[in-house]
């Protein structure tokens, strides 16, 4: 279980989290939403060990995060970054086989093969790196943090996956594929942290919700609980759309309605 | 002659064949080095010296074998080798091609604490000068080197970011400050000091002597052995600060490792051979082309290729004109300029992708 006590930080005078408590506990695919500017990205830095809170504490099954190297932590955690642009023109391959090598994978570039092709990417292993669309970019950087972690627990410690905003850039369908492997790996026994914009696609998969606002938790728990008028009206300003149905003119498309 | 990516998209394999051919062509550039010159002792003087059968050469052939060609190519090969890998590890570290030392004004700060051990030598640094004997000027160009290069990253890095411009303009204006220190220096300078001052500005390897050679030594063979530690932290710096740290590099670690990798690489160099422009960013640029970016294979071969690039230069330098002999400064910026500039406006250029 990772879990972050108390988290505070203050950015020149702005508060960015105020006392902020979260507990990820493993088999749970836990969802951050909240406007922008609520924190979400700041939590999940703090809690991946990218930034030191001002005041509080983040453990890893009870180890303080302080105490950890960056290389033992690279082997418990994977990061997905929002967009990443680079300026040599390393191959796909290449990229997610520095995912493999970070958790000492004894054949990286086999691990780096399988990753690509689970996420959709089989075929693409030659492509440099900034020739590939938004989109595809996305994905190869899923797949090097898919082979950071390859299981969801190794040696009876399970593993965390960090997704910061994984659908961006994505199309419907692949929004979802992505989504899905990230809940197999909850399933399986894993840690899943995401940052989703889409409250459709955090209500459907999340096992559990986290809601910031203005730095602070204002919900948590089952998305049914969670996702309700009160709060998205407070938190979005939008009242009233929570399970209605739009006017009669106005086509909508609803990714969970597939499972109907 | 870009290589196209292995269809599988593995460059292992393409990178250890580029490393054996950039030995091979090393290996042609020593004897080229030793074997050429105005002097007529050829390549079959060379063989012949080299086979034991050294008692057919005159003394004079000897000498000029042993003590002007020998310490000229082993100069050469380590000057070469050293500015070519302080060039790659810059662009690694700034995440950013056109990053080279001579371009930013870490060169010109090697330069001018150079310069300074030329001219306050004997009166205001004589202490400092006595103390440290053969090595003084080597480490005063290091610290000058590792001062410019440590300003440069302030200046130039926001929140793990460093933009092209920033780099550039600030690289610039430290290479201007620089060089106006070394002009209140050059006032300062008498006659004596003024002819060693010149040598320093246009580069060369000309008085190379095994003192220099060991000189130099220590500085290029700690980079070398700092290779293998930094080159998996580099490719994973590519992919920014953040990630690198996911991944398990220890960043700001590695940055300070490699800021005094390329001071120590850029300052020795300047120190005995004065400043040669553009290897550090010709080798490194060409060498993508044709191994791939990933700096397991990079580094190693930016050493091979530094040192053969610097190597053939200095052959040029010393025939096209003989008995004159060109600065190789001048060699190394007509060929090296034009791929600068390409690489600036190219149709990949580098100023494009970055922010």
């Amino acid at each position: 279980m990772i879990s972050g006590e108390h988290i505070t930080v203050t950015r020149s005078g702005r508060r960015l989290l105020d006392n902020v408590g979260v507990e990820l506990k493993p088999g749970r695919f836990t969802v951050i939403i909240g406007p922008n500017g609520a924190g979400k990205s700041t939590l999940m830095k703090v809690l991946s060990g990218e930034l030191k809170p001002d005041t509080g504490f983040v453990s890893y099954y009870g180890a303080s995060l302080d105490l950890c190297q960056p290389a033992d932590l690279a082997r418990r955690r994977a990061v997905l970054p929002q967009a990443t642009q680079l300026a040599f023109p390393f191959t796909a391959l290449e990229i997610a086989r520095m995912g493999a090598v970070a958790q000492g994978a004894p054949n990286p570039t086999e691990q780096a093969r399988q990753a690509l092709s689970r996420v959709g990417l089989r075929g693409f292993e030659s492509r440099p790196y900034p020739s590939l669309s938004g989109g595809e970019q996305q994905r190869v950087q899923f797949a090097r943090a898919l082979a950071q972690v390859p299981q969801p627990v190794a040696d009876g410690v399970p593993r965390a996956l960090f997704l910061d905003e994984p659908t961006a850039s994505l199309d419907l369908g692949h929004q979802i594929s992505v989504l899905e492997i990230a809940r197999d790996f909850a399933a399986a026994g894993g840690i899943v942290l995401a940052i989703l914009h889409d409250l459709n696609l955090a209500s459907e998969f999340a096992d559990h919700l986290v809601v910031l606002n203005h730095g602070r938790v204002v919900a948590e728990g089952a998305c049914a609980e969670t996702v309700s008028d009160e709060i998205i009206a407070s938190v979005y300003g939008i009242a009233g759309a929570v399970g209605r149905l739009p006017a009669q003119h106005i086509p909508y498309v609803l990714p969970q309605s597939r499972h109907r | 002659m870009p290589f196209r990516a292995a269809a599988d998209g593995d460059r292992t394999r393409q990178g250890a064949v580029v490393l054996g051919l950039l030995a091979v062509l090393l290996f042609a550039a020593c004897l080229i080095s030793l074997g050429i010159g105005p002097t007529g002792v050829g390549l079959r003087d060379l063989w012949a010296y080299a086979t034991g059968n050294g008692d057919s050469l005159s003394v004079q052939e000897r000498v000029i074998l042993e003590a002007v060609r020998l310490p000229r190519t082993a100069l050469g090969l380590l000057v070469g080798a050293g500015l070519a890998v302080s060039g790659a590890m810059m662009q690694g570290l700034f995440r950013n091609p056109l990053a080279d030392p001579g371009v930013v004004g870490v060169t010109s700060g090697a330069g001018l604490a150079a310069v300074a051990a030329i001219v306050l030598g004997n009166t205001m640094l004589a202490p400092l000068a006595m103390l440290l004997g053969n090595q003084f000027l080597p480490l005063m160009a290091f610290f000058g080197g590792l001062f410019n290069t440590w300003m440069l990253y302030l200046i130039a890095t926001r929140d793990g970011r460093t933009s092209t411009t920033a780099l550039i303009l600030s690289g610039i204006a430290i290479g201007a400050l620089s060089a106006a220190f070394m002009g209140l220096l050059i006032v300062m300078a008498d006659d004596r000091q003024l002819r060693d001052i010149t040598f320093w500005t246009l580069g060369s390897l000309g008085g190379a002597t095994f003192g220099r050679v060991l000189s130099i030594l220590p500085f290029i063979a700690a980079v070398l052995a700092v290779v293998p530690f930094v080159a998996r932290g580099l490719d994973a710096l590519i992919l920014g600060d953040a990630a690198a740290f996911h991944m398990g590099i220890p960043v700001q670690r590695l940055k300070r490792i490699v800021i005094v990798a390329v001071a120590a690489a850029c300052g020795s160099t300047v120190a005995v051979a004065g400043s040669i422009g553009f290897v550090g960013i010709v080798v490194p640029h060409l060498l993508r082309l044709a191994m791939g970016p990933s700096h397991r294979f990079l580094l190693p071969g930016s050493a091979l290729g530094g040192g053969a690039l610097l190597l053939i230069a200095d052959s040029v330098a010393r025939t096209v004109a003989a008995p004159a002999e060109l600065p190789i400064g001048v060699v190394t910026a007509l060929f090296g300029a034009p791929v600068f500039l390409f690489l600036l406006i190219g149709k990949n250029g580098a100023m494009r992708d970055m922010p």
